[in-house]
């Protein structure tokens, strides 16, 4: 303890105010610098013990969970990102697969109108034939009864002309059977 | 006694490297008592400010992206955490803060020692004996209560031959006894040595032409004394550490 100390500081001090030996070894200031290395450990022990290290504990924990849950997030979004590619590319699938549907059942139609449109345009056509065909026929047989009746007058007449007599069914029958041949 | 054992006189330099270790009341010339508000007691309470600064005020927004003197926190706070767990293993992170104190006191009052015109507490063999000693004897207890008798197996070698083993218990026993000296003058001897080579480059530089050799050589060992700050700390910490893992398993 500080007993011997006179004037100044003490005996560890020269009067010039220097150290005497190493005041590391000096036994009076001991208590005093124990005393507040005390303090000060005390003060340090329970500042860090209530306050700063379980808050650190708790932002590192804390940091750690934000971490954690970040990660996790990503990956659901990362699944959600798959399961929506997935969902596009099977709807683009799908849009293709009905536009081929679609796209089939017009052909189908479309042909199928067509082919009903032939087919009548085929008809009429075909009706039309028939009745121009009558018409020829029934055109080419008033001219043949009309040839055949000029043909017998005539075969009649120029009999008439040679002075033969005449007979009309004799004439006919000759004429029908010229024409015929 | 009288005699100026560091004060040389030769021609105008005079060398002092031993004064800035005098302890002094900061208020009044009278003798240093043990609740005297000394130079010692300053540098102590502004070590613990320093503490109370970085771990406390600066996490106090209890950022998840941290602020930079938070970060500096939390490294800390990993380094000595990282350090009790690797060491001492995973049983012992209950001492953690206890380690954590030791650490963070020392680290500030190394740094804070390298202040010009500061005083530096931790180059004081009385102030690194009460660590040291503090630890010793904790971590004896702590060996005692945790494993009882069977804590002096700790002395006895078990895989070495059965002649040479009451041998190695007397050098076990020694080694044992003198870790706490070691550990503490380890500390002093560093940070006081430093601090007194920087004293006496210093005085140098009185001479001109020494001078900015002098200034080159204070440069250097500050450099120097930065690295050794840090590093006792963390020798300090991690013998600690060592010392406390052979309390909780003694066996070799």
């Amino acid at each position: 303890m500080a007993t011997e100390t006179t004037g100044t500081a003490s005996a560890c001090v020269g009067p010039d105010g220097s150290a005497i030996g190493m005041p590391q070894l000096c036994a009076d200031w001991m208590p005093n610098q124990i005393f507040w290395l005390l303090i000060a450990l005390i003060a340090i022990y329970f500042v860090l013990s209530r306050i700063a290290l379980p808050r650190i504990a708790s932002v590192l924990a804390e940091r750690q969970g934000t971490i954690t849950n970040d990660l996790a997030a990503a990956e659901d979004l990362k699944h959600k990102a798959v399961e929506a590619e997935e969902a596009y590319n099977k709807a683009l699938a799908d849009a293709r697969a009905e536009a081929h549907a679609i796209i089939a059942k017009n052909k189908a139609e479309m042909q199928a109108e067509l082919d009903k449109a032939i087919a009548k345009a085929d008809a009429e056509i075909a009706a039309k034939a028939a009745e121009s065909e009558k018409a020829i026929s029934e055109i080419r047989a008033s001219a043949v009864q009309s040839v055949e009746a000029v043909a017998k007058d005539t075969a009649g007449s120029i009999v008439a002309a040679v002075g033969g007599q005449a007979d009309d069914a004799a004439v006919a029958a000759a004429v029908d059977a010229q024409m015929k041949g | 006694m009288a005699t100026e054992a560091n004060g040389h006189s030769e021609g105008g330099l005079v060398f002092h490297p031993m004064d800035q270790f005098i302890v002094k009341p900061l208020f009044g010339d009278g003798a240093v008592g043990m609740f005297t508000f000394t130079n010692v007691a300053l540098w102590l309470l502004l070590a613990v400010a320093c503490v109370v600064a970085l771990m406390v005020l600066g996490t106090s927004k209890r950022a998840t992206v941290p602020t930079r003197v938070q970060s500096i926190a939390e490294l800390a706070y990993g380094f000595v955490y990282k350090m009790v767990e690797d060491v001492t293993g995973k049983d012992a992170v209950k001492y953690f803060p206890y380690i954590f104190t030791l650490f963070i006191f020392i680290a500030f009052s190394n740094f804070l020692a390298l202040i010009p015109t500061s005083f530096s507490p931790t180059s004081h063999i009385a102030i690194t004996a009460i660590l040291g000693f503090g630890v010793f004897i904790a971590v004896t207890a702590l060996g005692f209560i945790k494993n009882g008798a069977s804590f002096l197996g700790l002395f006895w070698v078990s895989s070495a031959p059965l002649a040479l083993r009451p041998i190695l218990a007397v050098i076990e026993l020694i080694s044992y006894f003198v870790r706490p000296v070691s550990h503490s003058i380890r500390l002093a001897g560093n940070i006081m040595a430093g601090h007194a080579v920087l004293k006496v480059f210093a005085g140098f530089a009185a001479i001109t032409a020494v001078a900015p050799l002098s200034i080159l050589g204070i440069t250097a060992i500050y450099a120097l004394e930065v690295l050794v700050a840090f590093i006792q700390a963390y020798v300090f910490t991690i013998l600690t550490c060592v010392y406390l893992k052979d309390a909780l398993h003694p066996s070799h």
